[in-house]
């Protein structure tokens, strides 16, 4: 069980939401975090620099965060035969579909993009299928 | 440089939105998906945030610009067609990301927790993208295949 958090996910969301907004701006860039990990094994020659810095700088978030004494309390309770399937089907499917939450769901919608509509609504629609099936008929 | 530097600092800022927002932990995420469970809406609150800052900023400021600030042109593909790989694409996403909660935001940024179940999701997850880019340069022509170029959202 997690309890609803409404005033940390409208901070949390807004961040991304900045986040994404400053690198489009700034950069010219897309924040959509499959499509810059799956160009980062792309030949040197092909600038994939930037997406090394933003993904270092993704991975080294919970320490900006430990300057204001932030708690982490996420608990990975996933099961080992589910972590390699979702992998690996998160993988292929935001290959396939040209993006993932961040991607489709963030910079897409935002800007009206219809293949990033149809897109979240899919995955959403989806996900919550398998949870229910997972969770309430299995 | 200064680009490189925007990009880490981005980066950053877009972590700590997930730690803050929580979207890190799985178990958020799947109880937000869990309709029929005890219902967790935070992720409609962090979708909610995230849209109206970045859609407020990108019809009032970045749509009027001709290029962004540090570089010669935007590099968004403005694809339009709804075909079989963007449906099948969020078909496969979805089955993934309610399977385990994680999608590939969360799984880079949870990277220093050094649990081995996200070091074992993120070499799966690279795994899968290049069995799917594979697959894809061997059905499709080259002038289809734009997704290798430059960032494939859109």
């Amino acid at each position: 069980m997690t309890e609803f958090t409404p005033l940390s996910s409208l901070l949390g969301g807004a961040l991304l939401g900045l986040a994404s907004l400053l690198f489009l701006l700034l950069n010219g860039r897309i924040a959509g975090i499959s499509s810059i990990i799956s160009g980062s094994f792309r030949a040197l020659n092909r600038t994939p620099q930037w997406r090394w810095c933003f993904l270092l700088g993704l991975a080294l978030s919970p320490l900006a965060l430990a300057i204001f004494d932030y708690q982490n309390i996420s608990s990975i309770e996933i099961t080992w035969p589910l972590t390699i399937t979702g992998g690996f089907l998160v993988g292929f499917g935001s290959y396939l579909g040209s993006g993932c939450t961040s991607g489709h769901g963030i910079c897409g919608i935002g800007r009206l993009s219809p293949r990033s509509i149809v897109s979240t609504c899919v995955f959403m629609l989806v996900a919550i299928a398998v949870v229910f099936i997972s969770k309430h008929l299995l | 440089m200064m680009k490189l530097i925007i990009s880490f600092l981005c980066g950053l800022l877009f972590g700590m939105g997930l730690y803050i927002s929580q979207m890190v932990n799985p178990q958020k995420v799947i109880n937000f998906l869990d309709i029929a469970g005890n219902w967790d809406a935070s992720l409609i609150f962090v979708m909610g945030a995230g849209l109206l800052v970045f859609s407020l900023g990108y019809f009032l400021v970045i749509k009027k610009r001709t290029r962004p600030i540090f570089d010669n042109n935007f590099f968004i593909l403005q694809r339009k067609l709804i075909d079989k790989n963007l449906i099948l694409g969020a078909v496969f996403f979805g089955t993934g990301w309610g399977l385990t909660g994680i999608c590939p935001g969360p799984a880079v940024a949870n990277i220093l927790t050094f649990e081995p179940k996200i070091f074992v999701f993120i070499i799966m997850m690279l795994m899968g993208m290049f069995v799917a880019r594979s697959t894809l340069k061997a059905t499709a022509s080259i002038e289809e295949f734009t997704c290798d170029e430059e960032n494939c959202e859109v």
